[in-house]
């Protein structure tokens, strides 16, 4: 379903709003990309190249490259990548 | 424009860190690289900049006095940079966040820290399967929980650290699966409780996961994750114990997350693609580069510490550290002989100490052969080139017989993770199907890029009057 941001206590910066194949996603200035696309509820950032299936953030450490999606025209990982305000992301096959 | 200094220490965990300000307190110029935005590495690791936590656990505190003294040394810290080359007497080729960067130095310390393991089962590529320190890292540097109700399974105390600290954090943990039994741990209780400190930190987690009354399987792994096009739930079932499947009713648990690792690996690229020499040992996690006491490798002037090493934890990581870094001011001739055996001493000591205590937790991290031995054909091993069990034990049978052999038949390995998340096991299956020692199969033959990186990354912006045209050759 999604990961969830703790709000009990915990602070955090503004929300910056960014685009997402069309739809506008808000989430705290500088949180990894993958953590707020996750909270959105979009896990699944593109398919494997052989089998077609579907993959998601696994390492969240920079590691496992399963997060890796285009941003403003370059691939990057999206769990190294944090947000910023007019960001424009695509999901999907960058990986093929 | 290179940069260049005295030593340049890449990694800026507990071991590079400490490595860095010990070398830069004994007068050499520090460079410290890290791709994360600050030092503390993953166990320590900075929470988000401008988030703030109620309250700060062992870890955080760790982190915080480690960062602080960083700050105010004279160690030239270089966040937010991803290496992908290095070449021999030592040159170091970055991203920045503003384009290419190089250091060069005499020296150089690799501090790059392990990464999980997880040994494969069906559904492990589903969204909503995460690692366990990827949980950690959630948890601690976002305030994030993995989903909703997470499974957390697995083997190590990390388990025990992901399940408090959801719980701590007001998430639901539908069930903890521990492939260790009770007996297990109670066997490891005298040398836990020879870091009574770190002992009690685990009793803490204990008690507050007994307090949520969160369903616990000890002595079960985890067989299959199902869903459609995320996780929807998990099925464990009982294993012996050496981890291999076991016979007992499975039972499965819905959930929109799961949390599993089965270890850590080191992360030793740097000194694999330098040629250092390396050895296996399970204990420590894999293959590990051979090093005297104080961090030297078998190539001059590189030196290594922390869990790029040999599995030991973020403390010990620290002690290793520090005596990589003297000895690298030691071999620059910035300490005498007595000062340097004298600030030495305390750092061997402390690795001695919490030496038990590592070799207990390693034990529970490392790599199970019957586990490895169950995995089923048609799971998958590599994630990044989707490439099966029973594809890995046909190239075998068709004559692959090491490592790299196996990953030219398969392509196993060759895919972005360039063979970190499936390296360790495809090499036990490897070993396990021919019936030789892990030895014998060895592991890929390491290359740059150290990290993978887009071209254009690589070389920067220019024009093209920027490119040199050499006049024509004569006819």
């Amino acid at each position: 379903m999604s990961l969830v941001r703790v709000t009990n206590g915990v602070t955090r910066p503004a929300a910056v709003t960014f685009d997402v194949d069309g739809v506008s996603v808000s989430a705290p200035a500088g949180e990894p990309l993958a953590t707020a696309l996750a909270v959105a509820g979009l896990l699944t950032l593109r398919d494997s190249p052989r089998n077609g299936a579907p993959r998601g953030a696994f390492c969240h450490m920079g590691l496992c490259q399963e997060c890796v999606v285009s941003v403003d025209g370059r691939t990057v990982q999206a769990c190294l990548t944090p947000v910023r305000d007019g960001m424009t992301v695509n999901l999907g096959g960058t990986l093929k | 424009m290179t940069r260049q200094a005295d030593l340049l220490v890449l990694g800026a965990g507990p071991a590079g860190t400490e490595a860095a300000l010990a070398a830069s307190e004994a007068g050499l110029d520090v460079v410290l690289i890290d791709e994360q935005a600050d030092a503390g590495g993953q166990g320590w690791r900075a929470p988000l900049s401008g988030l703030t936590l109620p309250r700060k656990g062992p870890d955080a505190e760790a982190g915080d006095a480690l960062r602080a003294r960083l700050a105010a040394s004279r160690v030239d810290r270089r966040f937010g940079r991803r290496v992908w080359s290095i070449g021999g007497a030592f040159r170091l080729d970055a991203a920045g966040p503003d384009g290419p960067e190089a250091y060069q130095a005499p020296r150089l310390i690799a501090a790059t820290g392990a990464h999980e393991r997880v040994v494969p089962f069906p559904g492990w590529t589903l969204p909503g399967v995460i690692g366990l320190a990827g949980a950690t890292v959630l948890l601690k540097a976002q305030a994030v929980l993995p989903g909703r109700r997470v499974v957390v399974a697995g083997s190590g105390p990390l388990l025990f650290a992901v399940a408090a600290g959801i719980i701590a954090k007001g998430g639901e943990v539908a069930a903890i699966v521990d492939m260790d039994n009770r007996l297990a741990w109670a066997k490891r209780l005298p040398g836990l409780a020879r870091r009574f400190d770190l002992l009690k930190e685990g009793l803490g987690w204990t008690w507050s996961i007994l307090g949520a009354r969160v369903p616990f399987l000890a002595g079960y792994g985890v067989r299959r994750a199902t869903g459609e096009t995320e996780l929807s739930s998990v099925i464990v079932g009982p294993v012996d114990a050496n981890g291999a499947p076991a016979d007992g009713t499975e039972r499965s648990f819905d959930c929109d997350a799961l949390a599993v690792g089965h270890g850590l690996v080191p992360g030793g690229e740097v000194p694999k693609i330098l040629r250092a020499d390396h050895f296996y040992d399970r204990l420590r996690g894999g293959f590990i580069p051979e090093l005297d006491p104080f961090g030297r490798t078998t190539i001059e002037n590189l030196y290594a510490c922390g869990d790029g090493t040999g599995i030991r934890g973020a403390r010990p990581s620290a002690a290793a550290g520090r005596l990589a870094g003297l000895a690298a001011a030691y071999d620059a001739e910035r300490l005498d002989e007595r000062t340097f055996d004298a600030l030495a001493a305390l750092s061997l000591k402390a690795l001695a100490d919490y030496r038990p205590f590592a070799d207990t937790v390693a034990a529970a991290m490392a790599l199970r052969p019957a586990q490895v031995a169950a995995i089923t054909p048609e799971t998958i091993v590599c994630r990044c080139e989707d490439v099966t069990r029973a594809e890995i034990d046909a190239a075998v049978d068709a004559g692959a017989g090491d490592i790299n052999q196996m990953k030219h038949f398969t392509r196993c390995g060759m895919g972005p993770c360039q063979g970190r998340m499936c390296g360790d096991v495809a090499a036990e299956l490897v070993a396990q199907r021919r019936g030789v020692p892990r030895d014998e199969v060895g592991f890929w033959t390491q290359r740059v890029p150290l990290r993978p990186v887009p071209f254009d990354t690589m070389i920067g912006t220019f024009d093209y009057a920027d490119i040199p045209i050499p006049p024509p050759a004569p006819l």
